[in-house]
């Protein structure tokens, strides 16, 4: 089996199949990075560039090694220090660079749709790396992988995504995803943060933290984006924290072992309390895995099938 | 050179015509009309108008001509070629050219422009505030004598709610129609689209209906206080509609306009990042779009106007976020407007009545009539004609229409400005 599309835009029109397909090709893919030499020559001859529009260490690295170890010769560009800068187009950038015959683009954008944009315009594989407020499916589906690895199924758990789920593009791929496998979703936040229309999804909406963490087998914390926000979301970092803060208490609310999880960066004591963030191994688990999804992703966009990897 | 226009279906709303007459033009003026074969006039060009519609000349009072400043999108020559193309015999020109139309010697370009190169009347609307910033009001007095028959910012609000009363007080004076475009742009900052499921789903920053609603609402208060005539631009939500009703019930001097693209799409048409069905104010929801059809067959909305506003291809390709608003209309307007009479919306007077005399009375100048001594802009229209909008046939130097492909009943066939066919 392979994916039904030549690009990873998003993790909405998914299938379960499709997803367990991305899992199942990232457990094999996992034990490389445990390895000495960690290198496998699958992608050996390929060429991936990462094309940044914004500031990323970890999604940028991650996809990096992900490269690396399949073999694939991996460039990447920061767009600060590109000819965007002098004014080159999206689609001139993309263009020149598939010029140079690339065989998988990474693009993160401020704006949502870019990478949608540019799919149907390269011949390339693009991958989404975080458009916009739209999605990040990477990152669903190695939160998912997660999720799956510790409590052995994703069906029927309840996941409680916490904080400004109107600005954020990884609630939006989790919702889509967690929902496709059957998981029950509850967001939570301020009504100033939660978007227009959201229970259509399908998720249970909840202004009240301890209501949605209540016997929740996940509590996935999402940063405080202060770059993203326009004035009067909320009035200050001391009551957000008070309210919508993970702290030992609230999460003893939740499931007995309940997963503590957080895409990264976290603002320590602002969404999560120190003291939670390095109680919980999890959240770095998920950066592990995050290589071993990104290197399935790739390898199954390049035509890679299960059996093969 | 006289003319005489043929066996065609008259319809005349505000004289009450709807028969078969011909119509004798002589001097760029209507002479005379009779019943079909009546009038005798040999030297007379004729034009035969057997199967069509003879309708006064449209009139679209919501028009961006881009120049001066903006030539790549548009220029007074190529937008009034895709007017008459379109069906219209005049158009009203919004002032946020660059320089801005606040002063003398931007509108007597804009008039000088049009003299030598303009396929169709041009009637130049003026700045309410100087630059359209919203500080001082522009020296409207001075915009009436150099030939405006309107003022507006448009394209912004007049945010100072004390500034704008004063402009509907100054305005009175040089009975200028105070046209506003209403919404409140700390509730759209930075929003994209209408704000809703879709906007959520795309992971696009909304704009709210209320941003609209709440400047519908600060604006009749207005006209009510300061006794004036307040027109309401580009209506485009449920509650704009109950608004302008209600103002209307109570004998507020306030009319309003609507545009094709708020009865004919909703937000769903942004799906896929459609650069194409960006504009300011957004596509809305399909209860607007209900909301605006029952407004325009009620009355409420008197007027159908395109907000033609051509932006360079290069411009609307990219990232959604940074295309600028507005969509092209002056060549889809009347298409789209008769699908209003298939719908049982309005009826076929009607929808030329929107698009004819109820501008011209809004205006207050002398058009959108077919009686003797009325100037001879005359639109024949074949409504049964079929067709599929092309946008790289249009006229107009820009292309950005969300209904490439569509296809639409009725056209305009022969547009009349002043008796020259």
């Amino acid at each position: 089996m392979s994916l039904s599309s030549k690009d990873l835009l998003g993790i909405k029109g998914m299938t379960a199949e499709e997803i367990n397909l991305i899992l199942d090709t990232a457990a094999t893919f996992k034990d490389v990075s445990e390895r000495d030499i960690k290198k496998v020559p699958t992608l050996r001859g390929k060429t991936v560039i990462n094309l940044f529009y914004e500031a990323s260490t970890r999604t940028r690295t991650s996809f990096e090694l992900a490269g690396k170890r399949l073999s694939a010769d991996v460039i990447n560009i920061s767009t600060s220090t590109s000819s965007v800068v002098k004014g080159e187009t999206l689609l001139d950038t993309a263009r020149n660079i598939e010029a140079m015959k690339c065989n998988i683009i990474i693009i993160r954008h401020p704006c949502s749709g870019a990478p949608e944009f540019l799919s149907t315009r390269l011949q390339s594989a693009v991958i989404n790396a975080g458009d916009g407020f739209h999605e990040h499916p990477t990152q669903a589906l190695l939160d998912m992988f997660t999720m799956r690895e510790k409590l052995g199924k994703l069906a029927g758990i309840t996941v409680a995504i916490v904080g400004d789920i109107a600005h954020s593009r990884v609630a939006r791929s989790n919702i889509y995803g967690l929902l496709a496998m059957g998981a029950n979703v509850r967001v939570c936040g301020p009504p100033t943060m939660i978007p227009q229309g959201i229970e259509q999804m399908g998720v249970e909406v909840h202004y009240n933290m301890d209501r949605a963490v209540e016997g929740a087998d996940v509590v996935m914390m999402l940063r405080l984006q202060v770059e993203r926000q326009t004035a009067g979301l909320f009035p200050g970092v001391r009551e957000y924290s008070r309210f919508y803060g993970l702290n030992r208490a609230r999460l003893a609310g939740a499931a007995k072992n309940a997963l503590v999880m957080h895409p990264g960066p976290m603002n320590r004591g602002v969404e999560i309390a120190s003291d939670v963030a390095d109680g919980t191994p999890v959240i770095l688990d998920q950066v592990t895995n995050g290589v071993a999804v990104r290197m399935a992703v790739m390898f199954l966009l390049s035509g890679g099938t299960k059996a093969e990897a | 050179m006289n003319v005489i226009i043929k066996n065609g279906h008259v319809i005349d709303p505000s004289n009450k015509v709807d028969e078969k007459l011909d119509i004798l033009i002589a001097g760029g003026k209507i002479v005379k009309l009779g019943k079909a074969g009546s009038i005798s006039s040999p030297d007379a060009q004729a034009v035969d108008a057997a199967g069509k519609l003879v309708v006064p000349g449209l009139i679209d009072m919501h028009v961006h001509l881009r120049e001066p400043g903006f030539e790549y999108k548009e220029t007074i020559a190529t937008g009034t070629a895709a007017a008459k193309a379109g069906g219209f015999t005049s158009v009203c020109c919004m002032p946020n050219t660059n320089p801005v139309n606040d002063n003398r010697s931007v509108t007597e370009f804009i008039l000088s422009q049009a003299a030598k190169e303009a396929s169709a009347r041009v009637f130049p609307i003026g700045a309410i505030t100087k630059g359209s910033k919203g500080e001082e009001l522009s020296e409207m007095g001075e915009l009436r004598a150099a030939g405006c028959v309107a003022v507006s910012d448009d394209g912004r609000p007049v945010m100072n709610a004390a500034i704008m009363r004063r402009a509907m007080e100054y305005a009175q004076v040089f009975d200028l129609l105070v046209i506003s475009h209403c919404e409140d742009s700390s509730l759209s900052a930075k929003g994209v689209m209408n704000e809703g499921f879709v906007s959520t789903e795309l992971g696009l920053r909304g704009i709210p209906r209320s941003a609209e609603d709440v400047m519908t609402a600060r604006d009749i208060s207005l006209a009510e206080l300061t006794r004036s005539r307040v027109h309401i631009a580009h209506v485009s939500t449920a509650g704009s509609v109950d608004l302008l009703r209600a103002a209307k019930a109570r004998g507020v001097k306030v009319t309003a306009e609507t545009c094709p693209h708020y009865f004919a799409l909703t937000d769903e048409a942004v799906r896929g990042y459609n650069t194409m069905a960006k504009m300011n104010p957004p596509l809305r929801t399909a209860d607007d779009v209900a909301a605006i059809k029952a407004g325009l067959k009620d009355g409420t909305i008197d007027v159908i106007a395109t907000d033609h506003a051509p932006h360079g291809m290069d411009e609307k390709s990219g990232e959604f976020d940074y295309a600028p608003f507005g969509i092209v209309g002056l060549e889809t307007a009347l298409g789209l407007s008769l699908q209003l009479v298939n719908e049982k919306v309005l009826t076929l007077g009607e929808v030329i009545s929107k698009l004819s005399f109820n501008p011209a009375s809004v205006l207050k100048i002398e058009k959108g009539t077919l009686q003797p001594g009325a100037d001879a802009d005359i639109t024949i229209i074949d409504r049964d004609l079929e067709w599929t909008v092309d946008a790289s046939l249009f006229k107009s130097r820009s292309k950005n229409t969300p209904f490439n492909g569509w296809k639409l009943m009725g056209r305009a066939v022969r547009t009349i400005v002043g008796g020259r066919v």
